[in-house]
């Protein structure tokens, strides 16, 4: 099945595989972030709508909320970043993902970016 | 935004630059962790200069600073520091400030947010043949802080440190110039505080980098110094204390001079004092995962609210979480365990007595 990598303008990515997507953020948000130090993440089964808060990075500054680009339900989350949570810094759009969210029907992609989009949207941020 | 005369430095060194108190100040340079550890174990180096400075002089600057603070300038010597807070009439914090005496007077340096507002208090308050002046645009502060702070200083005016105690100050001269070295400052470090003139900004930003390089210095942001000085329990204005608190509940009894005389607000702090506080200012450290922030509320164990979170973060020293903020008095004792809201979940903690640190 071919994968498909999306960007949303909160900054977060969405690999795309089916009905699965895995969740993370961008470079320039792990940037913007600074160190991450603890990450907050939701519990495999839970529903969750989107737009919905699913996770929360803690940085040593601040924390800041990642938003389900989804309606549907937790099958996975990175539980390296329970003890690695600088995996977000490093890795961001690998070893860093966050979640993996099930959902219902096939997953629309029409309206989110491409990797070449997102970048030419960073230019104008 | 108004800037510093070391703003392009930042800007070259690469700082991510952010509004502070009306001021482009960096947040933060290669990452507030890094940062943060190096002025643990090493020596960094912070433009503060967005700090405000009034000079008070005239035969009535003493009375005027013993009337609008609550310690006791009269105690100072020529070369002492004190930490003190300005109290409105309901013992509500104006502003939490450092007097130093000088030859002629006092210097007050008082946080850039507040420097307006202070201004305009102390001058409605001035005692007769007292004279206030407003230094801050004229003067540009570096604080030199960790471990190593004392050789790098100590190398860039070719001086001895060995006798400038904890809160004293000394003139030194740079060039010629003459500038104002303490030991204060706001890390729970050893460190220095050099106040001087803007001509002489970037020549002693570079003194302190090129003294300091063999010592592994870093220029630190005004993130780690928030993570520096909540580790070291201290408080910050506009988080743990603010007009709505008074020193009493914030833990700082041992700034307030009841014995020496008149000062604004003190006869509430003294029925205060008498009646007891309703809520205090305590440290807590997380027991469960879970960082604790400003404005999240503390519970008891049975889920009911009994204070707030005023500052908190993941301590990097520690690598725990830890907070501060006000807990209803029944509540405020050490070891007590209590739960802070962490969106939507209850994270325990417990209330500790004395430093994070060790």
């Amino acid at each position: 099945m071919s994968e498909q990598l999306r960007f949303t303008k909160e900054h977060e990515w969405l690999l795309v595989k089916g009905n699965i997507i895995r969740v993370g953020i961008s470079d320039y948000a792990q940037n913007e972030l600074g160190d991450i130090v603890f990450v907050d993440l939701p519990s495999v089964g839970d529903r969750v709508e989107e737009g919905e808060g699913i996770a929360a990075l803690e940085s040593v500054k601040a924390v800041s909320d990642v938003y389900s680009p989804v309606a549907g339900e937790v099958v996975a989350v990175n539980e390296a970043l329970e003890d690695s949570p600088e995996l977000v810094n490093e890795s961001p759009l690998d070893e860093g993902w966050i979640v993996e969210i099930e959902v219902e029907g096939v997953a629309q992609t029409g309206d989110l970016m491409t990797k070449e989009e997102y970048e030419a949207f960073l230019k104008g941020v | 935004m108004k800037q510093t005369p070391l703003t392009a430095r930042h800007r070259a060194l690469g700082a991510k630059m952010v509004d502070y108190a009306g001021f482009e100040m960096p947040v933060q340079y290669v990452g507030v962790l890094e940062e943060h550890n190096t002025v643990r174990t090493k020596v960094g180096i912070f433009d503060l200069t967005h700090m405000g400075e009034f000079e008070l002089t005239g035969p009535g600057a003493l009375a005027t600073v013993n009337y609008v603070t609550t310690n006791d300038a009269s105690v100072l010597k020529e070369g002492e520091i004190q930490y003190t807070c300005l109290t409105k009439e309901d013992g509500g914090i104006i502003d939490d400030i450092l007097v130093y005496r000088t030859s002629n007077g006092f210097w007050l340096v008082v946080n850039a947010s507040n420097a307006a507002k202070d201004y305009a208090w102390i001058e409605k308050h001035l005692k007769p043949d007292t004279q206030l002046k407003d230094l801050s645009d004229e003067v540009t502060l570096i604080a030199v802080q960790g471990p190593k702070s004392a050789p790098v200083v100590e190398e860039i005016f070719g001086l001895s440190l060995t006798d400038l105690k904890n809160y004293t100050f000394t003139t030194v001269t740079f060039e010629g110039v003459d500038v104002l070295l303490s030991r204060t400052g706001y890390t729970g470090e050893d460190g220095f505080e050099l106040y001087f003139p803007n001509a002489l900004a970037d020549k002693l930003w570079d003194a302190c980098l090129e003294k300091g390089e063999k010592y592994g210095v870093q220029p630190i942001g005004l993130g780690a110094r928030d993570s520096l000085r909540l580790e070291a329990r201290m408080p910050l204005y506009g988080n743990d204390i603010d007009e709505s608190t008074s020193p009493l509940e914030a833990g700082l009894s041992r700034f307030v001079k009841f014995d020496k005389g008149e000062f604004i607000g003190r006869d509430f702090l003294e029925k205060q004092k008498e009646a007891g506080v309703q809520r205090r200012l305590m440290a807590f450290v997380m027991i469960d995962k879970g960082i604790p922030r400003q404005g999240y509320p503390l519970l008891n164990l049975d889920g009911e609210e009994i204070g707030v979170v005023t500052s908190g973060t993941h301590s990097p020293t520690l690598d725990y979480p830890i907070g501060m903020g006000y807990v209803d008095v029944a509540f405020a004792k050490a070891d007590t365990e209590v739960q802070v809201q962490v969106r939507k979940k209850h994270v325990r903690a417990k209330l500790i007595k004395g430093r994070f640190l060790a």
